[in-house]
């Protein structure tokens, strides 16, 4: 599910290019502490089991982020970065147990089951007084999808998407880019899934959704037989957006695993998986 | 000839006197019993380990005042969704109620399907009603036919309600004595007639708290639009939750709903009372 993003307006520039993470706004700590260095081994890690990374994904989650619906198999992006941040800090594949943790339960007051959750949750000042965030492992853009023929797939400009009624899955940082960047004239229609809202845009309930930009690319490619990219949208307020690792507030794992995803990063394993599990997201032009 | 004014007698005045005081006694015990229970509840949920973080979760006033806005204009959703929804449901469900009351065999096809209709509706989950009308009917694409979330969302809520209404109707039909069509009958009127003059009106009376009882639940559901689409007063608050991952805009919107439904049960509670004193009249006690 993809109950993430919301329009980064974080003040903290995270650049996943090359930057050791570090946020000036957030509580996320992200201390360059080394991922290899001694105080992150799952012996010195105060997991919630010890010995063993507990990973939480929401239920259902959905391709291009896991495949299947099954995140212990290891396919699709966040479920490969899991594993690889995982062995970064030194867990067998065996070590890491999986749980189904929905979005109300991970941003719940109170003790959570869980070490570290992936579900496309985008950082933003707001969010990270409530919970920690690791350092970005993708940028994200969002997009604009319909139906080949349509009104809106001739459409090439930000302002030609006004008059249009759009629709997005609730709770999306692609319903916040509706409401704040696109401004529509139409109340936007807001849907509990995103599958719920290509059956709409099937339907001609609405002249378009919008989604994040690699959902956008498997929505056009697969689901949809005649699905077509409008282009995607310019990063609001010129901040990209970005997703993060979410752990519980003050988790004495965060320095730790923002490390490890910086580590990732800079020696480019994350730039490999996006090409394995993630569409070649460059074909979709930016509307201005 | 004088008017002498009666006094009570002196043990009458002590009577009266007694239980004066019995009552002013039992309302010092209520007094001071609710206090206790407040006290006692408030200082127990103050202090658990984990209040401030709820406080700060559920109760953030500056989250609640930031989003009260959206959540109010989401409940104007609701309101039209409840006048319109309300407003097909009372004929629909007469017509139904009546045609499952019909005497004669040939009639029989009319009861059938009128009993198979509300056999469904009423075991059909509203949320499952709202897909298969919300994204199955416009997912035909027949020339015509409306793709609007706000019109198949009342559609479906309609069929579901008037299912249920329907059946509160028809029992209050039924349990009107035969005596009363019996005379009605003798007395020259004719079926429908009988049914509109002496047995409605009877029936519908006997029936009134489990009919609001059915409002208010309508006033809840009706928010259950939200799953095809739309943005109603629980929708904002969700979306509001998303932005700050705060859970204060749900408690706004369920402060709306109880003030929504406020004046709703106290009609139904002072019916109900106005009911029961006519009924017994001054056997009431």
């Amino acid at each position: 599910m993809h109950f993430a993003r919301l329009t980064a307006t974080t003040a903290a520039v995270l650049l996943l290019a090359g930057v050791s993470a570090c946020s000036s706004t957030s509580t996320t700590a992200a201390a360059p502490t080394s991922a290899t260095g001694a105080a992150c081994t799952p012996s010195t890690l105060q997991t919630q089991k010890s010995g063993v990374l507990t990973i939480a994904a929401d239920q259902p989650v959905y391709t291009p982020w896991f495949v299947n619906n099954d995140p212990a198999n290891g396919k699709g992006y966040e479920a490969a970065v899991a594993y690889a941040v995982a062995t970064k800090l030194g867990y067998t594949k065996s070590q890491v147990q999986w749980t189904r943790v929905t979005f109300n339960q991970a941003i719940a007051a109170g003790p959570k089951h869980f070490d570290i959750d992936l579900d496309e949750f985008s950082i933003t000042p707001e969010r990270a007084k409530v919970v920690d965030f690791s350092s970005p492992y993708y940028n994200v853009e969002q997009a604009v999808v319909t139906l080949k023929g349509s009104k809106a797939a001739s459409v090439t400009t930000l302002a030609g998407l006004k008059t249009l009624h759009l629709g997005a899955q609730v709770g999306t940082t692609s319903y916040t880019a509706i409401t704040d960047q696109i401004q529509p004239s139409v109340q936007p229609n807001v849907y509990n899934t995103n599958d719920d809202a290509v059956t709409a845009l099937k339907d001609h309930q609405v002249d378009a959704i919008v989604t994040d930009l690699p959902t956008a690319f498997y929505i056009a490619g697969g689901e949809l037989s005649n699905g077509v990219i409008v282009g995607q949208l310019p990063p609001a307020g010129g901040k990209q957006e970005q997703f993060g690792i979410l752990l519980n507030l003050h988790s004495p794992l965060t320095s730790c695993v923002s490390a490890a995803v910086s580590a990732l990063n800079e020696n480019g394993t994350l730039a490999k998986l996006q090409a394995t599990w993630l569409a070649n997201t460059a074909g979709a032009p930016v509307l201005h | 000839m004088t008017e002498t004014l009666w006094t009570p007698s002196a043990i009458q005045q002590e009577r009266i006197d007694y239980r004066r005081g019995q009552a002013r006694r039992s309302t010092s015990i209520a007094v001071a019993s609710t206090i206790t229970v407040a006290v006692v509840a408030a200082v127990a949920i103050t202090h658990s380990p984990g209040w401030a973080q709820v406080r700060t979760s559920f109760f953030n006033v500056a989250i609640g005042r930031q989003y009260f806005g959206a959540i109010l204009s989401g409940l104007w959703l609701n309101l039209r969704m409840l006048a319109l929804v309300t407003l097909l449901v009372i004929p629909c469900s007469l017509a139904v109620a009546g045609i499952r009351t019909l005497r004669g065999p040939v009639f029989f096809p009319f009861r059938m399907l009128a009993s198979i209709y509300t056999d469904i509706f009423r075991g059909t989950p509203v949320l499952i009603a709202l897909y298969l009308f919300g994204f199955g009917m416009p997912g035909l694409q027949l020339s015509g036919v409306p793709v609007s979330p706000f019109f198949w969302g009342a559609v479906a809520l309609t069929a579901a309600y008037t299912a249920y209404v329907s059946e509160v109707l028809r029992a209050g039909i039924e349990s009107i004595h035969p005596s009363q069509r019996a005379a009605a009958r003798s007395l020259g009127l004719g079926y429908g007639q009988t049914l509109r003059l002496v047995i409605l009106p009877q029936a519908v009376r006997r029936v009134i708290p489990p009919l609001l009882n059915d409002f208010v639940s309508l006033q809840k559901d009706v928010g259950l639009v939200s799953t095809i689409g739309l943005i109603d007063a629980i929708r904002q608050a969700q979306i509001a939750q998303s932005i700050t991952y705060n859970y204060t805009p749900y408690t706004v919107a369920a402060l709306l709903f109880i003030v929504l439904a406020i004046p709703t049960i106290r009609v139904t509670d002072a019916i109900s009372a106005r009911l029961t004193s006519r009924q017994q009249g001054s056997l009431a006690v």
